[in-house]
C-alpha cells in the first residue's frame, strides 16, 4: 500500500499522537540490565541454569553465591563474553549482542590484568578511546586520583602489585562515564582501606544515578552497599529481593522470670518462640510497625513477669544467605 | 566505531612490539647479521681460492647466492618473531585476562582482530623490507650486485611473514601461546624443507618427490612466496652457469612465481583470517 493511498497520516498535533507521544515518555526507563533464562553448559557439566534477573538504573544490586555457583559465568554472559546457550540479555536497553550496548558499561573482571607494557594513564586512554567516549584529560586524572594512583600514572604497569592493579582496573572501569558498572570480586586483593575506598566508590556511583552489579564473597560489603540482593547457587537463582524483603524476619531475645502460663500465651501471640533457660526469642512478624515490642514488654510486667533484658536481633545477611544455601542443598538431597 | 576499533588496537599491537625487549633484541641481531655480511662481501672480491683469484663474474653468483641465503635468514628472524608476537597477542591476552576488558568495550572482535593482524603486518613487513633493503644496499655497495627486481623480492618476502603470522594467529586463537608459535614456525620449517624436496625430486626427474614440494606450496605458501623472492632477488645467469641439473639447490630457483599461485596466496589468507575471525569471535573468554 503506498501513502497516498493510506488514511490521512496523523500529525504531531493529533491528540491521538501527544497522548502516545506522553505515554512513551512515562514509560519506566528500560533497567539498565536484564536477562532471562541464561543457561550455559561446559561440557556435561551445566554451569548455569536458567537464571533471570535484572539491575534498575541507579541501582545496586549484590550476586551473592557459593564458589561455583555461576556467578562469574553470568556476568561474561551479560557482557558478551561467554556466549549462553540459551537465554535473552538486554545491555541498557539494547540487545546484548550489539557490541553498542556495551558503550556505556564499565567492566572489573575478577582476573583482572592490564597491559604490562602501557602506563596507567596510557590504560585508561586505551579504553576512553575504545568505548568512544569524549572525556577530558583532567578527569582521567580524576580517576586514577579517586583509586589512589595519581602519583604513578606515568608508571609501567608491569611493575605494579595486585592490589594497585585491582586499583587500576576501577579506575578503567569508571573512566569512560559509565550508566552501568559491573564489578567481580572488587576487593579480592585490596587491603582493608582499599575496601572501604571500593565501598565508597560504589555508594557516589549510586549517588549519581549509576547502576552496579557487585559479586562479592564478602557479605558486609555486599549488606552495607545494595539495595538488592541475588543469591546464586549450583547456576539458579536461590532467592532475590531487596535486603529488607531478604532480612524481613526480625527477632527480639527477652531475659525473663516468673513467666506465668498467661504470660506464655502473649508471647506466643506476638510470634513463635524459642525458650532456652529463661531467655526467650520472640520472631516478629515482617509487617511490623515498631508497636510489637513495647506492647509486648508492657503486657508482660502488667502479668507480673519480671524483665531483666530486652535484646532486639537482626538475622544478618550472612545467616540468611547459609539459611537459603542450606534449605537448597537440603533439597537437592531429598 | 569498527574503523576507531581496528586503528587503535593497530596502534596497539605496534606499541607492544616497539615496548618489548624481544624486539630489540631482534633489531640488534639484524644489525648484527648486517654487519658480518658487510665485511663477508667485502672479502669476496678478490677472494684467493685454490682454483685461483675469483673473477667478478664468479664474484657475482656467489653474491647472488649468499643475497639469497642472507634473505632466508632474515625472512626466517621475520617469521619467528611475528609467529611469537602473534601468538601472545591472542592466545596470551586470553590466557592472562587482558583480553576480558578490552572485549567487554563496544568492540567487535572482528575488528580487535583485524587491528591486531595490522598491527602485526606492519611490524613484520616493516622489518622485512627494510632490513632486506639494508641487505640490498650492503651487498649493492660491497659487491656491485644489484637483484633484477628488488621491489617485487622485499614484497613476495613480506607476503611471506604476513602469510606466517596469519597462520600464527588462527593457531593462537584455537591452542596456546607457546604451542601456536611453535606450530607455526615448525610447518614454516616443514614447507621449507618438503620445497627443497620437491626441488630435488624435479632434478631427478622422480614426479612422485617433486610432488611433495607442490602439495606443500600450496598447502602452506611461505615456500612458495619465498621462491618467488629469490627469483626476483638472484642474479639470471646463476641458474644458467649452475645447469639445469642443479634445480634442487636450495638457494636458486627457476621460475617466477605465476599469477595464478599469487591468487591462490591471496584466496589462502583470506580463508585463513576468515576462519581466525570466526573461531576468535565464537570463542568464550
Amino acid at each position: 500500500m503506498s501513502t497516498a493511498d493510506a488514511p490521512a497520516l496523523a500529525g504531531p498535533g493529533d491528540p491521538a499522537v501527544r497522548a502516545a507521544a506522553r505515554l512513551v515518555r512515562d514509560l519506566p526507563p528500560s533497567p539498565a540490565l536484564w536477562c532471562d533464562g541464561l543457561r550455559k553448559r561446559y561440557g556435561r557439566r551445566t554451569a548455569v541454569d536458567g537464571v533471570s534477573l535484572s539491575v534498575g538504573r541507579g541501582e545496586v544490586v549484590g550476586l551473592l553465591g557459593p564458589n561455583g555457583a555461576g556467578k562469574t559465568t553470568v556476568i561474561k554472559m551479560l557482557l558478551g563474553l561467554v556466549r549462553p546457550d540459551a537465554g535473552e540479555v538486554m545491555v541498557l536497553g539494547r540487545p546484548g549482542s550489539d557490541p553498542a550496548a556495551r558503550a556505556g558499561v564499565g567492566y572489573l573482571p575478577e582476573l583482572f590484568r592490564y597491559q604490562p607494557w602501557l602506563t596507567a594513564a596510557e590504560v585508561l586512554d586505551l579504553h576512553v578511546r575504545l568505548a568512544g567516549a569524549d572525556v577530558p584529560r583532567d578527569e582521567r586524572h580524576g580517576c586514577l586520583e579517586l583509586v589512589g594512583l595519581a602519583a604513578r600514572a606515568d608508571d609501567r604497569v608491569g611493575g605494579f602489585s595486585k592490589g594497585m592493579q585491582q586499583r587500576l582496573g576501577l579506575a578503567v572501569a569508571l573512566v569512560a562515564r559509565p550508566e552501568l558498572v559491573v564489578l567481580d570480586e572488587p576487593t579480592s586483593a585490596l587491603d582493608p582501606l582499599g575496601r572501604a575506598d571500593v565501598r565508597d566508590v560504589v555508594l557516589a556511583l549510586r549517588e549519581r544515578g549509576v547502576a552496579v552489579l557487585l559479586n562479592s564473597h564478602l557479605i558486609g560489603e555486599v549488606e552495607r552497599v545494595c539495595d538488592r540482593v541475588v543469591v546464586l547457587d549450583r547456576g539458579r537463582v536461590a532467592a532475590s529481593g531487596t535486603l529488607a524483603e531478604l532480612l524481613g524476619q526480625r527477632e527480639v531475645r527477652l531475659h525473663l522470670t516468673g513467666v506465668v502460663p498467661a504470660a506464655e500465651a502473649r508471647l506466643a501471640m506476638a510470634g513463635p518462640v524459642e525458650r532456652a533457660g529463661e531467655w526467650s526469642t520472640v520472631a516478629l512478624p515482617a509487617d511490623d510497625d515498631g508497636t510489637a515490642v513495647p506492647d509486648l514488654v508492657a503486657d508482660l510486667v502488667a502479668l507480673g513477669v519480671r524483665v531483666h533484658a530486652v535484646e532486639p536481633a537482626r538475622i544478618s545477611l550472612e545467616e540468611r544467605l547459609l539459611g537459603i544455601l542450606r534449605a537448597g542443598s537440603g533439597d537437592g538431597r531429598s | 566505531m569498527t574503523a576507531r576499533t581496528v586503528l587503535t588496537v593497530a596502534g596497539l599491537t605496534l606499541r607492544e612490539a616497539a615496548r618489548r625487549r624481544v624486539v630489540w633484541a631482534l633489531l640488534a641481531l639484524t644489525v648484527v647479521l648486517l654487519a658480518l655480511s658487510a665485511w663477508g662481501f667485502s672479502k669476496l672480491v678478490g677472494l684467493d681460492t685454490e682454483l685461483g683469484t675469483m673473477t667478478s663474474g664468479e664474484a657475482r653468483l656467489v653474491a647472488s647466492l649468499l643475497l639469497n641465503l642472507i634473505m632466508f635468514g632474515l625472512s626466517l628472524i621475520a617469521a619467528i618473531g611475528t609467529a611469537f608476537l602473534a601468538g601472545p597477542t591472542l592466545a596470551g591476552e586470553l590466557e592472562s585476562g587482558q583480553a576480558l576488558v578490552l572485549l567487554a568495550r563496544p568492540v567487535r572482535r572482528s575488528a580487535v582482530l583485524l587491528g591486531k593482524w595490522l598491527g602485526l603486518v606492519a611490524f613484520g613487513c616493516g622489518y622485512v623490507v627494510l632490513a632486506g633493503l639494508a641487505q640490498i644496499l650492503v651487498v649493492g655497495a660491497t659487491v656491485g650486485y644489484w637483484p633484477p627486481a628488488p621491489a617485487t623480492g622485499l614484497a613476495l618476502l613480506g607476503a611471506e611473514t604476513v602469510v606466517l603470522l596469519t597462520l600464527a594467529l588462527l593457531l593462537s586463537s584455537v591452542v596456546s601461546t607457546m604451542a601456536s608459535g611453535i606450530v607455526a614456525v615448525g610447518l614454516f620449517g616443514a614447507t621449507w624443507v618438503a620445497g627443497v624436496v620437491g626441488g630435488l625430486g624435479q632434478a631427478l626427474g622422480n614426479d612422485g618427490v617433486a610432488r611433495v614440494g607442490t602439495v606443500s606450496r600450496i598447502l602452506l605458501p611461505t615456500d612458495g612466496l619465498w621462491r618467488g623472492a629469490m627469483n626476483a632477488f638472484q642474479d639470471p645467469i646463476a641458474l644458467v652457469q649452475m645447469g639445469p641439473g642443479e634445480g634442487g639447490f636450495p638457494f636458486l630457483s627457476e621460475a617466477a612465481l605465476s599469477p595464478a599461485y599469487l591468487a591462490w596466496a591471496a584466496v589462502w589468507l583470506a580463508m585463513v583470517w576468515g576462519l581466525t575471525a570466526l573461531s576468535f569471535s565464537r570463542r568464550d573468554v
